[in-house]
């Protein structure tokens, strides 16, 4: 791509004299800023708090599996611990990582914008997710929550004694994050593209961010009215989820499902999109099927709505609904498959430089084959009898959430950091922290698929004695993984002070995020970009704004 | 219940072995891509590895018979694998007309299961081999879900309902019971056995212990009891309609629709005496929510069920 830009003396943007970084001081100007690359180390910040919050949890629940017994926490503790994790890690982490972190920072950068569309609504978005988050972490310290992540009626309501109402409060609140961030990105990516940035010169991390921004709008409000109901019903003794009032506990589920499975979706896709640029990058290549794999992030936005009932096969709903799920289900299957196999023609012939975003987007690739490889066993109707509530849909989810998700967040991460902070970071150290996550994950998930197949079900705080050892061997995977995360976060950390300087482009990537300095200045492109060839144009010279700078 | 490490459940119900083929299919079938992904990377990243920095590789943009290749080669793979499922799936899903029927009331955190002739167990379950056997499940709190990992069968115990199962054990023995569903504090202690006997020592154990009334007869004491047979007499005239031969019967509403007398039907006009009411009839039975317990309605609808039964 070229831009043009307002020659400038090179060596003040290699100071990094002026950067939206250093451009203001002080508290009031990070806690009022309305800059989306501020905002999203805001986010980046928040996040991490939660993934380190929900991943102590994780911790705890392993370490009380190391023995049947049950002799580490309460049952209550237990209950507590594995619900805040899925409420910490699900709301709190996921949803927001790839969308709120990396979308807030690169989306108007990679569109020649200098913000996004409402940047006001951006930092209210970051205030709802900051009072949700808030109102979760008063929940668990008030005295926690024991329903699961799912909130299943009518123990919610009715049966549990934790402050459920307090927790669904704050994933109400956080909901009206999502929406306002996803109106942002589907307003700024329609309006302000800049000139000759068509729909088809796009990269594909936007295609991917819009496809999820459509979900976030159209799913996320369902949540809210679900809350409503229980609130309604609980307030006025209007029977909706009670059996005892005439209701039906099940209409939860399926309230629940339709906005919680595109959430799984709304997690996973900004990662695809993550991927297909760290795979060009790291093969300097184009994407193989550029319009195959943007479409097929809409085909799984749109189809991923239609999919909810799949996990209510065992519930008694009617046989040929399940049918039509199920079937649907394996209908999405499909263009996830098309994503794998064109990122993996992307590499063919290209030049592949293993460094520590490519080690994380090749370790997504193989955990998120498995992950969606094992989601076609629970499709399978009759399997998923078997299969429903065990150990296999643990395993399966965190292939999909942590092998998929989180490797496309660390991926994306490593990738634009030195965009980010302007440094480079200890590659040997990232790699090593990259490899010990993809073995440590494997190690504590994979003895999970034959747990579940066993028969062993999820959520249990003591279980039969002869699992144990398949309980040992995952526990001893979650040290690993462990310290996997330590590492690749204490290198990050480090880079901060003792990085080198990263340059605009360290990757020799393509993109107008990279014609940039690193740290980009508060408005990101000193005069309005023109965007002149396709995406991923990596036969072409580098341009680099050092280069045309002096030119 | 074998106590000792094992990597492969065992196979204890008719629906087993299919379910456990279907699960070695998908197992091929993910391998089989799994493996050829991961090769194909490795290769690739082998062989296409950046040898300087000047490189620069001729883009190669896409292929439209690569792309319909694999979207529709998986697409027929998925295909067949669901109409795999699908039909194993409505195998599962119908009982067989002679299956003995058992009936069970979930609740925190306990199984509490009938039999028929009377003998009840909590907890428990004995079963007799090689018979088909149907559940009638309800939940008298949250939801569980009655899971029977060596039979490969599982289904939700749901509050203010119905849910049935069926399996036909095919190997005398004991086996984990377990409730999947999770269901509060005390969810994985909501476990127990299944007991699959041989049908003579099933028979002794039946009619061992004290020798209780069976499910019809105390069906049949609640139904004086409660009142029920002040209105609802053998012939009719009564205030209310005749049960006899009401159930599995359709049964004209005021409302005009017709609906047919099932377990659900019988339940929620006990409990809910005016949401459908019988054409011809007043909406004046008073309800009996909340003051008859789930077993005690599982005995009122399996004596209106006998009710129905040619007599001998």
């Amino acid at each position: 791509m070229t831009t043009t830009v307002t020659p400038e003396s090179p060596a003040a943007a290699d100071r990094g004299e002026d950067n939206y970084l250093n451009h203001e001081y002080g508290i009031k100007s990070w806690l009022l800023t309305v800059d989306h690359k501020r905002i999203g180390l805001l986010y980046l910040i928040t996040t991490t708090m939660f993934f380190a919050l929900g991943g102590v949890f994780a911790g705890l629940i392993r370490l009380e599996l190391m023995t049947p017994q049950g002799d580490m926490f309460q049952a209550d503790t237990y209950n507590k611990l594995f619900t805040m994790h899925g409420v910490a890690m699900i709301f709190f982490f996921l949803i927001p990582s790839v969308p709120a972190v990396l979308g807030n920072f690169v989306l108007p950068l990679m569109i020649g914008a200098k913000d996004v569309a409402f940047p006001r609504l951006n930092l209210l978005s970051w205030y709802c997710y900051i009072t949700g988050g808030a109102l979760a972490t008063f929940a668990i310290v008030a005295g926690g929550v024991d329903t699961g992540w799912t909130f299943y009626t009518p123990y919610s309501s009715t049966y549990s004694s934790g402050f459920v109402a307090l927790a669904l409060t704050g994933v109400f609140i956080n909901g009206f994050s999502s929406i306002l961030t996803g109106v942002n990105f589907l307003t700024t990516i329609h309006k302000m593209r800049a000139p000759g940035m068509t729909w088809f010169r796009l990269p594909l991390f936007i295609w991917a961010h819009y496809a999820t921004s459509l979900m976030m709008i159209l799913g996320t409000p369902v949540v809210a009215i679900t809350l409503l109901l229980v609130a309604l019903e609980n307030l006025l003794g209007i029977g909706i989820f009670n059996p005892d009032l005439g209701g039906d506990p099940i209409l939860m589920q399926h309230l629940f499902w339709f906005y919680s499975h595109p959430a799984v979706y709304i997690m996973i896709v900004p990662g695809f999109g993550v991927i297909s640029e760290v795979i060009a990058c790291f093969s300097r290549k184009a994407i193989f099927g550029y319009s195959f794999v943007a479409f097929s992030s809409l085909a799984i936005a749109l189809l991923g709505f239609l999919v909810w009932g799949h996990h209510m096969f065992t519930t008694g709903q009617s046989v040929y609904a399940s049918m039509v799920f199920s079937f649907i289900t394996f209908f999405i299957a499909v263009p996830t498959a098309v994503k794998v196999f064109n990122w993996t023609a992307t590499m063919y012939r290209g030049s592949i430089d293993l460094k520590t975003p490519m080690l994380y987007a090749i370790g997504f690739m193989g955990l998120f084959l498995i992950g969606g490889l094992t989601g076609t066993f629970l499709s399978t109707m009759a399997m998923d009898i078997h299969l429903h509530d065990t150990y296999f849909v643990v395993s399966h989810f965190h292939y999909v959430m942590v092998g998929g998700m989180v490797m496309a967040y660390l991926s994306g991460l490593h990738f634009w950091w030195p965009k980010m902070t302007g440094r480079l970071y200890n590659e040997a150290m990232a790699k090593t922290g990259a490899v010990l996550i993809f073995l440590g994950f494997n190690l504590t998930f994979f003895p999970q698929f034959v747990l579940g197949y066993l028969g062993m079900p999820r959520r249990y705080h003591v279980y039969p004695e002869e699992f144990q050892i398949l309980h040992v061997a995952s526990t001893g995977g979650a040290t690993v993984l462990g310290l996997g995360y330590i590492i690749m976060f204490s290198c990050l950390i480090y880079s901060l002070f003792r990085g080198a300087k990263a340059g605009p482009n360290p990757w020799t990537a393509k993109g107008l995020e990279w014609e940039i300095e690193s740290p980009p200045i508060a408005h990101n492109f000193h005069e309005t970009p023109i965007v002149t060839s396709e995406p991923y144009a990596y036969e072409e010279e580098d341009v680099l704004l050092a280069d045309k700078a002096s030119h | 219940m074998s106590k000792d490490f094992s990597l492969h459940p065992e196979l204890a119900s008719t629906f087993a072995l299919p379910v456990d083929l279907l699960y070695f299919l998908l197992v091929a079938i993910s391998t089989f891509f799994t493996v050829a992904v991961v090769v194909v990377i490795i290769v690739f990243c082998v062989k296409y590895r950046r040898r300087s920095e000047d490189e620069r590789p001729k883009p190669i943009h896409g292929s439209l018979p690569l792309e319909l290749a694999w979207s529709i080669i998986p697409f027929f793979i998925c295909m067949g694998v669901f109409t795999l499922g699908a039909d194993m799936f409505f195998r599962m899903y119908r009982a067989p007309a002679d299956a003995i029927d058992v009936y069970v009331v979930g609740k925190q955190w306990m199984w509490k299961i009938q039999h028929p002739e009377g003998k009840r167990e909590i907890n428990e379950l004995h079963v007799p081999v090689n018979t088909p056997v149907r559940l009638t499940m309800t939940s008298e709190d949250v939801i569980h879900a009655f899971s029977i990992p060596a039979f490969r069968t599982k289904r939700d115990v749901v509050p203010g309902r119905y849910n049935t199962m069926w399996f036909e054990s095919t190997k005398v023995g004991e086996y984990h019971l377990f409730c999947a569903e999770y269901c509060g504090t005390q969810h994985s202690t909501m476990i127990g056995k299944v007991v699959v006997m041989e049908e003579q020592d099933y028979q002794n154990w039946l009619s061992g212990g004290a020798a209780g009334e069976s499910m019809v007869e105390a069906g049949m004491r609640q139904f004086e009891q409660l009142g029920c047979a002040t209105c609802h007499k053998p012939q009719s005239g009564g205030r209310g309609p005749t049960l006899t031969g009401v159930y599995g019967a359709p049964v004209q509403l005021a409302s005009g629709d017709i609906v047919v007398a099932d377990e659900a039907y019988i339940r929620e006009s006990i409990l809910q005496p005016t949401s459908q009411v019988v054409n011809g009839y007043q909406p004046i039975m008073p309800t009996f929510q909340g003051q008859i317990s789930e077993e005690t309605l599982l005995q009122l609808i399996t004596y209106i069920k006998s009710l129905s039964e040619p007599t001998e």
